[in-house]
């Protein structure tokens, strides 16, 4: 990336972050582009949520520094961080309406009345809630105070915006809507976003790049192709996306390697077992699950599971057939060595 | 969403009962503050007058005693805002390894038996040799004053978000802007709750202020020697029903503001 | 002046000064601002008031010369020998007793009373009976006692019911009885009695109500669901579950009734209760180290029924 080339718009090097004997986050070095939509994924405890508290300053890194542009934030209290946050709970102020809301940083950086209201008035448009201001947060749906939350965040211009699983607490429905939306407003404010997900599709169909956590450690960073198909680790090929983890003797007696590897479930060919011929490789179907446009199946090689992905059609393969699968070399992609 | 169903009569029976036994009384310090009988408590009331209200008016110890308690009341009433708010805010912002103690301490004085806290602050005066006045009143009024505001405020703020106040510093306001703008006012109203009834309680006390006043006499005081050794009947009738109202006024506003914000945690949960 | 000049910069200036200044400094040092906070609360509460407790406590220790009328400040257990007293321990027994008492006759009468409320009471009658418990419990302590005095009267109220009713005969009975009869019910044990369970009983009736809310309606209705009619329902699911409640509220009415000096100064007989013997051996008698060993009785017998409450699970209730 040419990005990267300029001063990264958050870095982090070997930063560490232990509460007594517990390791939430373990010499993690990281670098986040200027004007980059980035994501943290990673289960719960993974530490990708204290990353995002450490960037913000709600927390100081037991080791390790932390810079934005280029300045170290060390020491540096969250009310002097050019980086803003929207909180997971969005965690509106709710003895202000929406306009005093959105307006809350710029009246403490003392801008002026007008220009204040005319810039909270612009932020609520572009989240698509002008003429909403005189309302209070209890007023408002779950959808519309993700939406506030946003504009009061980005009212003021910041540097980095930091998300805290910004989705998390909507239905699917508006999930999906704000996953566009949320694309479009980065493209338009052009600041950096960094947010945090456990859900890896989330994080593969929004960001530009994605940073995948776990125990503490950082496991792999990339873009969401590369994350997809090329884990580097057994933890983000089963955590990312459902791709099929080949134990190192499989991989060996088909590939001469003793490696783990991971296989798509879509670059499997599936083919009715036919006649007495040598096929490459014969399963049962034990599985059958169908997905809308595609149908997943659970495949037992003779004690190894894998998961296809076939078109829904009237004659994919049912529970008990015998069916061959085929995949091409360059599809199984290796990991690391076992140990 | 969920059905009531009916109580049987006798349980309706005792608690009709039971609120006519907690109501009566006070209803009849009403009565007796009009009563023509100077001499006894004759029930029922040969008549009714206005004629001691104008009595009592015109009495300078009753105003006097009255004064002290309104001052007395004002004043450790603001000391137990200040010192309950702080403590409060203290022990919700951080977990730090003495909370448990400061709730307990703050929650000893009004735990203890009433005398206890007056013969052991009695006795602290005489060992410091700090002779009675106003302002030991003041202080023992305050030590048991303190836990209603602190109650009151640390109740709201376990109600206020975590993360709101996250998001005031995140947002660029300082330690004092966060307090100003954004703790201050979600707890207002509990502020104002808890004050209202620290009044009330300082207002009504007897038991430590006879331990901790000199030759002052608040209103309770003048009271209690009123039920010793009654001199005027009627002046204390109506010295009874005014204190009523001025201890009863406080509460009512306390209620409706305390539950306006219950009301307002109920509807979210529905 | 335009947003985006405020914002060149990943870090903000200090733009508030001394104030801005003194806010970094607290946030560098969070323990600090804390201690700054709760200092002088502590200062006052854990120092002079937690001090003058324990120096109480401590004279209890030193005895009283019975020739000269000083105290001797030497350690001696002394004084508490002086509670085993014949006339001592009658205080303590007639107190504990009466606060045995006032404690039984609250749980009856509140219970009801919570328990409409709770479970019946909706809208209005709610409010009434939220009303009907603030009110006394907040109303003056002093003036509530004089609302008795005036009831308890010879001339007063309950005497002029019973005359109406043509019971005077059955009062005069009631009142020819030892220990809780007496001259007139102003000065007996009796209206002492009446008098502790009017103004403690909202202590009784709010934490019943309270465990009573808690019990959850669809538990009621696998009770009778699974075939138990309502008395069963009542006595093998709602008591048990409220009995928390009513330990929580005996801790108020019992630790109430032990320390009170004012009432049965006021209605009831001359005998003393714990809370007048107190005050009547700090005060005339200046025997204080009785006085302190008097007020370590309630402190010890309040002790023993914390722990046993909180053995029951009262302490959820409160």
């Amino acid at each position: 990336m040419s990005k990267l080339a300029s001063i990264p718009a958050v870095s982090l090097q070997s930063v560490s972050r232990h509460f007594g004997a517990v390791r939430a986050l373990d010499g993690i070095d990281l670098e986040v582009g200027e004007g980059e939509f980035f994501a943290m994924l990673g289960p719960s405890g993974s530490g990708k949520t204290t990353c995002l508290r450490l960037i913000a300053g709600f927390e100081q890194p037991t080791s390790g520094s932390i810079r934005v542009f280029g300045d170290a934030v060390e020491g540096v209290p969250p009310y002097r961080r050019n980086v803003n946050t929207v909180f997971q709970d969005y965690a509106l102020f709710p003895h202000m309406n929406v306009r005093e809301n959105v307006e809350f940083s710029l009246m403490l950086r003392k801008v002026d009345r007008m220009t204040r209201q005319r810039e909270a008035e612009a932020a609520l448009e572009l989240v698509k809630l002008a003429g909403y201001g005189e309302r209070k947060p209890g007023q408002l749906s779950g959808g519309q105070r993700q939406r506030v939350a946003l504009a009061r965040a980005t009212v003021n211009k910041p540097k980095v915006l930091l998300l805290d699983e910004p989705l998390g607490a909507l239905d699917l429905k508006l999930r999906e809507q704000m996953q566009d939306e949320l694309k479009v407003l980065q493209k338009t404010l052009g600041i950096t976003f960094i947010f945090v997900t456990h859900d890896q599709g989330e994080a593969l169909s929004m960001a530009d790049r994605v940073a995948v956590f776990d125990h503490g450690r950082l496991m792999q960073v990339g873009t969401p192709e590369e994350i997809y198909r090329r884990p580097n680790s057994r933890f983000v090929a089963d955590f990312v996306g459902s791709s099929n983890v080949l134990p190192p003797a499989f991989v060996q007696s088909m590939f001469g390697e003793s490696r783990w590897a991971s296989l798509r479930p879509e670059a499997i060919h599936v083919a009715r077992a036919e006649g007495d011929g040598e096929p490459h490789l014969t399963g049962i179907v034990v599985s059958r699950a169908y997905l809308g446009a595609t149908t997943r199946l659970g495949i037992d090689l003779g004690g190894t599971l894998l998961h296809a992905v076939v078109a829904s059609t009237e004659d994919a393969p049912v529970e008990g057939e015998r069916v061959t699968l085929g995949f091409s070399k360059d599809a199984v992609h290796m990991m690391e060595a076992e140990g | 969403m969920r059905n009531t169903p009916r109580a049987s009569w006798p349980l309706k029976l005792a608690a009709a009962a039971g609120l006519v036994f907690m109501l009566a009384p006070l209803a009849l310090i009403f009565l007796y503050a009009f009563s023509t009988e100077e001499k006894t408590y004759q029930w029922p009331p040969p008549g009714l007058t206005l004629e001691w209200l104008a009595v009592a008016w015109q009495r300078p110890d009753v105003w006097k005693a009255l004064t002290l308690s309104v001052q007395v009341a004002t004043i450790s009433t603001a000391i137990a805002l200040v010192l309950g708010t702080l403590c409060a805010a203290a022990v919700s912002g951080s977990r730090f390894f003495g909370r448990e103690t400061i709730s307990l301490l703050v929650i000893l004085p009004i735990a203890l038996p009433g005398i206890i806290t007056g013969i052991a602050l009695r006795s602290a005066f005489s060992l410091m040799e700090i002779p009675f006045s106003f302002w030991t009143i003041v202080l023992g009024h305050a030590t048991f004053c303190i836990v209603v505001v602190y109650n009151n405020a640390v109740a709201r703020l376990r109600r206020t978000s975590g993360s709101m106040i996250e998001a005031a510093m995140d947002l660029g306001a300082d330690k004092l802007q966060t307090f100003r703008h954004i703790i201050l006012p979600n707890i207002a109203t509990a502020l104002l709750a808890g004050g209202m009834l620290a009044f009330a309680l300082s207002f009504d006390e007897v038991i430590v202020t006879t331990f901790t006043a000199g030759q002052q006499q608040t209103l309770p005081l003048w009271m209690l020697e009123e039920l010793i050794r009654p001199r005027q009947r009627p002046v204390t009738n109506v010295v009874a029903m005014v204190v009523v109202v001025v201890t009863l006024l406080p509460i009512l506003a306390a209620f409706y503001l305390s539950r306006g914000g219950e009301q307002s945690v109920a509807g979210m949960g529905k | 002046m335009s947003v985006e000049a405020l914002t060149a910069s990943a870090i903000l200036p200090n733009r508030r000064g001394t104030l801005g200044a003194l806010s970094d400094y607290f946030w560098r040092r969070p323990k600090l601002l804390v201690f700054l906070l709760v200092a002088p609360a502590l200062l006052w509460l854990g120092i002079v008031y937690v001090g003058s407790l324990i120096a109480l406590l401590l004279q209890s220790f030193y005895s009283l010369d019975d020739f000269s009328g000083v105290i001797v400040e030497e350690f001696t257990l002394k004084t508490y020998g002086e509670l085993f007293k014949a006339q001592n321990l009658d205080i303590i027994v007639r107190t504990v007793s009466m606060a045995a008492i006032v404690t039984l006759a609250s749980a009856i009468v509140a219970f009801p009373i919570a328990y409409v409320a709770a479970r019946y009471a909706r809208g209005k009658w709610k409010a009434l009976f939220y009303l009907g418990v603030m009110l006394p419990l907040w109303a003056s302590y002093l003036v509530k006692i004089y609302a008795w005095k005036l009831i308890l009267a010879k001339e007063g109220i309950l005497n002029w019911v019973f005359e109406q009713l043509h019971l005077t005969w059955l009062l005069d009975a009631y009142l020819s009885l030892p220990i809780i009869g007496g001259n007139s019910l102003s000065v007996s044990f009796t209206g002492t009695f009446l008098v502790f369970l009017y103004i403690w009983l909202p202590y009784m009736i709010l934490p019943i109500q309270a465990s009573v809310e808690r019990v959850p309606t669809n538990l009621l209705d696998a009770a009778s669901d699974l075939g138990a009619t309502p008395m069963q329902t009542f006595w093998k699911v709602i008591f048990p579950l409220a009995l928390p409640g009513i330990v929580a509220g005996s801790i108020f009415t019992f630790s109430l009734t032990l320390g009170d000096y004012i009432i049965p100064q006021i209605v009831g007989t001359s005998r003393l209760f714990i809370g007048q013997a107190v005050y009547v051996q700090q005060g005339t008698a200046g025997n204080i180290p009785l006085a302190a060993a008097f007020t370590v009785v309630p402190i010890i017998i309040m002790g023993l029924y914390l722990w046993m409450a909180k053995r029951m699970g009262a302490f959820d209730a409160l």
